[in-house]
């Protein structure tokens, strides 16, 4: 894919002593709707800032539309959209102002681009007037992704732009994001929310500076090795302890209002867990085969390497 | 789970105005001992400012408010002895050591020196952290800094400890490993009060309030919400409430 | 760059505390200084050694006790006791007539007094000579009305402890220095380091803009706001305090200019090294203000400090400002006598540009 409109190769970035992004190498699309997943110190704000050339690699290469993130980055800032993850308007300024000082840094009116944000504005166009300081979260994030699109960007780069806001602002967010790619223009998004993968076209799961892995949603849901069975009962709060103690138990875990339950035997009945239950007086117990989330791939591939291990001290 | 636990938090019609605003429009609802209880809502429904008073940092406009068996008006220094408090951005010190910072919220509590210490030990034993104790902080993990700071927050053993969305950007594994310190905490009987966006997080919860424009709109178990509103998960009864607002507005 | 400039000043003018330091300041801090210094005044303690005992004389006396500044503690008779009337620390000014005054005048149309103050508070000092000298010089234009030959009391003033009064003329240059060192540097430094925490300094950072312009745009309304500025401190030093400008006004306000821009450009260049708003204050109070008043001849005398902070006091641009205020001020020179400051100022301007342009990262960190 050498044709793609973000690539990274081999990218590598540290602070002092802490190894942020080790050995990065992805190839976004043109066009492509594409998370970038992990929690907090995972190593997302490092890679968009690199991205956006407002940071150096210590080595490997970035490329954006083909211009490279350190040699031609006066290109790259002519056609990449920047969120970042800290709400960055002038909270003194309304609305309106906000958004024509955007557009005037990079000569052009809200009216020349208005069809560009229009969809998205009209939403916080009754407030224009409203300083930016007192908007609600979720027209704060629109106001926002209204800014960084008024220049008809090529390349969007959202860094964590539903942090921290409600579930129904967060949906509303990515019905944006969705209409935004279909008018063509290329989506990087990262978040800590492993829900918010499944909306994507593509992800890449991050932990601790590593990829642990890039593909469809759907595909890493199927490539999940095992079963997941979904467990009930009436003792909820005693369930996790008493699955534990099962022999062939891979892991245990809370998952909404169920417990999810892997074996590492390729040979499990899932009825074991059904009797082993019952012989601790459990009673309203229900076990069925579930499908695995994102979230649970997360966390299996969390499992798998200690590189990814947040609970890796490093003496 | 029987037998009827004291209530720690009651309240009955909170109301808050900020001039014309009503912040908080009449808010009832009890907390009981032991109890995990959810406190979830939109940005800006009046989730925070309803904490603030609950913690004893506001004066409610009216209404009749108990925290720990204390006053809201009057008591607010006897509330803030009985509680905890921690929130994402509230973390702990970084520059100080792992110890120095129980040290000194110990030392906030009037807890005694022996206390600090066989306290400060218990903790640092559970979270596998005894090794790291004089490490400063800066150099400890962001997911074990939360769960430091939980411990933190619950050192001085508080009848009640409000949780300000502690999981926001933490990884799932930890999540549920700071879940489990919570469960642990609850069944000492000290009393939860959680605000998350994390939606499966809600259905941790022994019961839920949500929130909408200042008002709870709904508050009960989590299996009885999504029987009521026909719901498969929290989240789904959350954007019904949620988004019947936003469609009015 | 429009709209930058546009921005700039929105962000000054809707922020109370901005607006303040920017325009209360100037005023309170010249304002305070006056009635400090009125306050003590209103009832100062003279004292009166009459050798003539006339007419004139008594009638100079009357009007002086009259003026509701003075109180006479002291009637003395004889100049032996001028020494020790003050040395007790209440008297702060003897006004002396020589012998025979109101004849004197009378006859040859000059006639001489004498006013002594006690000069170890120079600013007090000062004050008590400039109106009781004013107080006289009333008297005598009041007389000349309907006497022909004209005729001239000569006042001597005397003053005891400090002859040299240092210090008095500092206070207005000075404060001027101080001022606009506060308010270019300080609120440039600030306000850029307010976009470094607000975050809004990375998108500009990934926006085509370039750092240049950045600066610019930040920097073009603290200057007009510090040339405004300095144009009220002038007004109000030469209405409040009769300081007097006797050099060229618009020389003097050339140089502020470029001091102006020579303390916008320190401004910028903290900001660089500066990641907060709260930093960049503390490193401007302390690299820029408490040198500018400590070192810069503004409240202690250079020539009295020990030789390495006198080597020190040269780097401190508000010294040369502060000798170019004052020569253009009190002394009425012009570009002939201090093109010599003028040159270091402009050449540690050009520096600071230099500085911060090279420094102004065009990425983070």
């Amino acid at each position: 894919m050498s044709n793609g409109a973000v690539i990274l190769q081999n990218i590598s970035k540290s602070y002092k002593t802490v190894k942020a992004l080790t050995e990065i190498n992805v190839s976004i699309a043109k066009g492509e709707l594409f998370g970038f997943i992990g929690p907090d110190g995972a190593g997302k704000t490092t890679l968009f800032r690199i991205l956006t050339t407002l940071l150096n690699p210590d080595s490997g290469t970035a490329t954006v539309e083909g211009f490279d993130t350190v040699k031609n980055y006066k290109s790259i800032r002519n056609i990449a959209g920047y969120m970042p993850g800290r709400f960055s308007l002038y909270q003194d300024l309304t609305v309106e102002e906000n958004l024509s000082f955007f557009a005037s840094i990079y000569n052009t009116t809200i009216e020349e681009n208005y069809h560009l944000i229009a969809d998205i504005y009209k939403h916080i166009e009754p407030f224009k007037h409203r300083k930016a300081g007192k908007l609600s979260g979720g027209m704060k994030q629109k106001l926002a992704l209204s800014c960084a699109l008024i220049h008809k960007p090529e390349v969007l780069f959202l860094d964590e732009p539903t942090t921290g806001v409600d579930a129904v602002s967060r949906m509303e967010f990515w019905e944006m994001l969705k209409k935004l790619r279909s008018q063509g223009i290329t989506i990087l998004v990262s978040t800590p929310y492993m829900d918010e993968a499944a909306l994507c076209d593509r992800v890449a799961l991050m932990q601790n500076g590593h990829v642990m892995t890039i593909d469809t949603p759907n595909a890493i849901i199927n490539a999940f090795p095992v079963k997941i069975y979904a467990v009930r009962s009436n003792r909820m709060f005693h369930l996790l302890n008493d699955l534990q103690s099962i022999p062939e138990t891979e892991a245990v875990y809370r998952f909404g209002d169920v417990v999810h339950y892997l074996s590492h035997s390729k040979t499990f009945d899932p009825l074991s867990i059904t009797r082993h239950l019952d012989s601790l007086s459990h009673t309203e117990i229900t076990v069925n085969q579930s499908v695995p989330t994102i979230e649970d791939s997360f966390m299996l591939y969390m499992r798998k390497s200690d590189k990814f291990n947040i609970s890796q001290h490093d003496n | 789970m029987t037998t009827e636990r004291p209530k720690v938090i009651e309240v009955k019609h909170l109301v808050k105005k900020f001039g014309n605003f009503v912040a908080n429009d009449n808010l009832t609802f009890d907390v009981k001992q032991g109890e995990i209880f959810g406190f979830l809502g939109a940005n800006g429904a009046g989730k925070t400012t309803a904490i603030k008073i609950l913690c004893g940092l506001q004066s409610p406009t009216s209404g009749e408010i108990k925290v720990a068996g204390f006053d809201v008006y009057r008591q607010t220094n006897l509330i803030k002895r009985n509680i905890g408090y921690m929130s994402q951005k509230f973390s702990l010190y970084e520059d100080l050591s792992v110890s120095q910072n129980f040290e000194f919220y110990g030392g906030i509590y009037g807890l005694s020196r022996k206390q600090i210490k066989e306290r400060t030990s218990y903790f640092l034993e559970k979270l596998e952290l005894t090794n790291e104790a004089n490490k400063i902080l800066k150099e400890i993990p962001l997911g074990w800094k939360q769960k430091l700071a939980f411990s933190v927050a619950i050192l001085h053993h508080p009848k009640i400890v409000f949780l300000d969305e502690p999981t926001g950007g933490v990884d799932p594994v930890t999540r549920r490993q700071f879940w489990e310190m919570i469960y642990e905490a609850a069944n000492e009987g000290i009393t939860i009060f959680v605000t998350t966006h994390y939606m499966d997080e809600a259905e941790y919860c022994e019961r839920v309030s949500i929130m909408v424009d200042g008002r709870i709109e709904a508050l009960d178990t989590p299996a009885m919400l999504k029987q009521q509103y026909g719901a498969s998960s929290m989240n789904e009864v959350f954007l019904r409430l949620a988004r019947a607002q936003s469609a009015e507005q | 760059m429009k709209g930058f400039i546009i921005k700039e000043f929105l962000h000054i003018f809707r922020d109370l505390r901005t607006m303040l330091i920017l325009f209360g300041m100037p005023v309170v801090q010249v304002l305070l200084f006056g009635f400090a210094i009125t306050n003590e005044i209103n009832h100062a303690s003279i004292a009166i050694l009459d050798q003539a005992k006339d007419e004139v004389s008594m009638k100079i006396t009357d009007k002086i006790l009259s003026s509701g500044y003075f109180d006479l503690k002291a009637v003395l008779t004889h100049p032996d006791q001028i020494e020790a009337a003050f040395g007790e620390g209440v008297i702060k000014e003897v006004v002396v007539f020589e012998p025979g005054f109101g004849r004197k005048l009378e006859k040859e149309g000059k006639a001489n007094m004498q006013i002594i103050t006690d000069a170890s508070d120079p600013n007090t000092a000062n004050l008590l000579y400039n109106y009781t000298s004013g107080i006289v010089r009333d008297y005598s234009r009041e007389m000349m009305e309907n006497k022909t030959p004209p005729m001239q009391i000569s006042i001597e003033s005397n003053m005891m402890y400090n002859p040299e009064l240092k210090g008095v003329f500092m206070f207005v240059p000075g404060t001027i220095t101080i001022l606009l060192m506060l308010v270019s540097a300080m609120m440039t430094s600030i306000s850029i380091a307010r976009e470094k925490e607000l975050g809004t300094m990375e998108v500009l950072l990934v926006s085509p803009l370039k750092p240049f312009q950045i600066i610019i745009g930040k920097v073009l309304p603290y200057i007009l706001l510090s040339f405004t500025n300095a144009v009220v401190i002038l007004v109000l030093a030469f209405t409040v305090f009769g300081m007097p400008i006797n050099g060229s006004i618009l020389f003097l306000l050339l140089e502020s200019i470029l001091f102006i821009v020579m303390a916008l450009s320190m401004g910028i260049f903290i900001s660089t090294v500066s990641q907060t708003q709260q930093q960049a204050m503390l490193l401007s109070m302390f690299v820029l203000m408490l040198p500018t008043i400590l070192l810069s001849g503004f409240i202690f005398p250079i020539e009295n400090m020990p030789l390495p902070l006198q080597i020190l006091s040269n780097i401190m641009p508000s010294k040369w400002f502060i000798i170019i205020v004052k020569s253009i001020m009190i002394k009425g020179l012009g570009i002939t006598y201090v093109w010599k400051e003028t040159l270091i100022l402009l050449g540690m301007t050009l520096f600071f540009i230099g500085l911060s342009v090279k420094k102004f990262n065009i990425r983070l960190g």
